[in-house]
């Protein structure tokens, strides 16, 4: 399998104000916490070793 | 019952009158490694003198988590069994974060072998049987006798040794290394440890006391008892328990060592007063090791080779692992049969063992002291979400304990079970009224199943009855197999079938390893 970058996600702007209200009312410290949660969650769904250093690369770039 | 140090005889060297003949090897260090090296040299038909600056056993528990291998190792030396006797044997280990169980392994689930997966023994024991055996064999263990400085040549060695009653000069043509972390021999070769040192500080304390915890590896990330930090339980012999604390690097070590500041920590752990202090002491981490492990004539085993963490308990068991892949090589070497050049082959696996252990060692602390900023961040997710769902448990790392690891070899492999693939210990399994891994060891044995062993100069042809967990193991959904096992019991090559020039061809590579 290789990592999906074309657009995947029915609804994007829902999922987007679906991300932003799951963080509402935390502090900064809380959202860090929590999306790291998030990260271990879906790689973990992901599984794939090679999608998941893919999508590591992708992130990393232009860090 | 605290244990009693009895100290051993120091008997005036021959060498301090007269010079004496060269020795084939002189083994440095009378710790558990130093003492199975020289038995298993003795196994070899090969003769050692031990020199140790000291005159008794482990002054405290130290190792104590003794690995299925090792004690198959031990086995072989002679006191596995009385190792087995008197240890305390486990296969479980929990993790806790708070008050919560978050993840638990079982080491060894199936049955079919002679050894348990873990057994727990205070370091002191051990040495103390693996003495009783050496001198039982006429092994020299040469007491208070301190190497100072040594001097390499093309073809041997020349240590200066300090006794009781002045110093004395030893020749001998091999030299090994098995005096620990802190090796002088490393030291008086200029040599130096490469990779990291953890900056965190951990105290371990034995205590005596009556109780009945669960033969258990039980280990807490973040325990109520203990503010912030985690903490580690393990049961061994005679009443005695082991309690390993994370400090944190601020701590200043001269102050917690005091018992007035131990004892209380304790308390909180055990939850009562009722217990005494056997023995502490105060350590940091370091995941390191030497380049190399072989140097002309001075070889480095054990703790003066490679230093891990010791969550993983693969300080000592990895030891034993360099001394199971060292010394059919340097027999072999010393009895002319081999040229020095096949140990590399000692230095290439041993090498690649350590790294293993440091691989997994450094993750284990990286895991259990992370560094403020993302490493906590993450460590955190993973505790938080294991409590709650499944996948994250496999995460939590309270430590990876030791397990042989698989040499990297090139050789015919053919499609048979993946446990027993070449590179792998010989998994162990019923034999006959005994056990496979009694029948294999010491010389390259043929391991025939479901055929007759073909006849290999140099080989012993073993042929099993067959039963089940041999199958399973060996076998798989195949009906024959010949297995080329070398003489640290590690499979070397196998086939469905093979013709006796084969197995020779794949038996003159397994020396070359």
């Amino acid at each position: 399998m290789v990592l999906v970058t074309k657009p995947n996600i029915a609804d994007a702007d829902g999922f987007y104000a679906r991300l932003l209200a799951t963080h509402r009312g935390l502090s900064a410290a809380e959202s860090h916490a929590l999306n790291a949660r998030l990260v271990l969650i879906l790689a973990n769904h992901v599984g794939e070793a090679d999608v998941l250093e893919a999508a590591l690369a992708l992130a990393r770039d232009g860090a | 019952m605290a244990y009693e140090y009895r100290p051993f005889d120091y008997v005036p060297p021959p060498g301090l009158t007269a010079a004496e003949p060269r020795h084939r090897v002189a083994i440095v260090g009378a710790g558990p490694i130093g003492l199975a090296m020289a038995i298993e040299l003795a196994n070899h038909g090969v003769p050692a003198v031990v020199l140790d600056d000291n005159n008794v056993v482990s002054v405290g528990s130290r190792a104590i988590c003794w690995s299925k291998r090792s004690l198959e190792i031990l086995d072989r030396l002679g006191v596995g069994q009385a190792c087995v006797d008197k240890g305390v044997t486990w296969k479980v280990g929990r993790t806790f974060h708070r008050a919560a169980e978050v993840f638990n392994f079982d080491l060894l689930p199936e049955d079919g072998h002679k050894m348990p997966a873990f057994v727990n023994l205070q370091q002191y024991y051990v040495e103390e049987y693996l003495v009783a055996r050496a001198q039982a064999m006429g092994i020299e263990l040469r007491w208070k006798n301190k190497v100072v400085a040594v001097e390499r040549h093309a073809d041997h060695a020349v240590l200066t040794v300090e006794t009781p009653d002045g110093p004395y000069e030893l020749e001998a043509d091999w030299v090994i290394a098995c005096d620990g972390a802190r090796s002088p021999v490393r030291g008086m070769l200029g040599l130096e440890f490469e990779g990291e040192l953890f900056e965190e500080r951990f105290l371990i304390a034995d205590i005596q006391m009556q109780a009945d915890f669960p033969s258990e590896r039980w280990f807490w990330f973040e325990p109520e008892f203990h503010n912030g930090q985690s903490a580690l339980l393990h049961k061994q012999p005679d009443n005695i328990y082991r309690i390993d604390l994370q400090l944190g690097w601020d701590t200043d070590p001269e102050v917690e060592k005091q018992p007035e500041r131990i004892i209380p920590r304790i308390e909180k752990v055990v939850g009562h007063k009722n217990f005494t202090l056997d023995w502490t002491s105060i350590y940091t981490f370091q995941c390191r090791r030497l380049r190399q492990f072989v140097h002309g004539p001075v070889l480095f085993v054990g703790d003066s080779a490679h230093i891990v963490s010791p969550f993983g308990a693969r300080g000592g068991n990895g030891g034993l692992q360099d001394v199971d892949a060292l010394g059919w090589r340097l027999a072999a070497v010393v009895k002319g049969a081999q040229p020095a050049a096949i140990l590399a082959g000692y230095d290439r696996e041993r090498v690649f063992g350590a790294d293993e252990n440091l691989l997994n060692s450094s993750r284990s602390t990286r895991f259990m002291s992370p560094e403020d900023g993302v490493e906590r961040l993450f460590r955190d997710a993973v505790l938080h979400l294991a409590s709650r769902v499944d996948f994250a448990r496999p995460m939590v790392n309270s430590g990876r304990l030791s397990r042989p690891c698989t040499y990297p070899l090139v050789a015919p492999d053919a499609d048979l079970p993946s446990g027993a693939r070449p590179g792998s210990v010989a998994p162990d399994a019923p034999f006959d009224d005994g056990w496979l891994l009694d029948a294999l060891g010491r010389e390259f044995v043929v391991l025939a199943l479901g055929q007759e062993a073909p006849a290999v100069p140099g080989a012993r042809g073993v042929q099993p009855a067959l039963n089940d967990h041999l199958r399973r193991r060996y076998l798989g959904s195949a009906e024959r197999a010949v297995y080329l096992i070398r003489p640290d019991q590690v499979v070397a090559a196998r086939w469905l079938t093979a013709t006796p020039d084969a197995i020779a061809a794949a038996m003159a590579a397994g020396w070359g390893g």
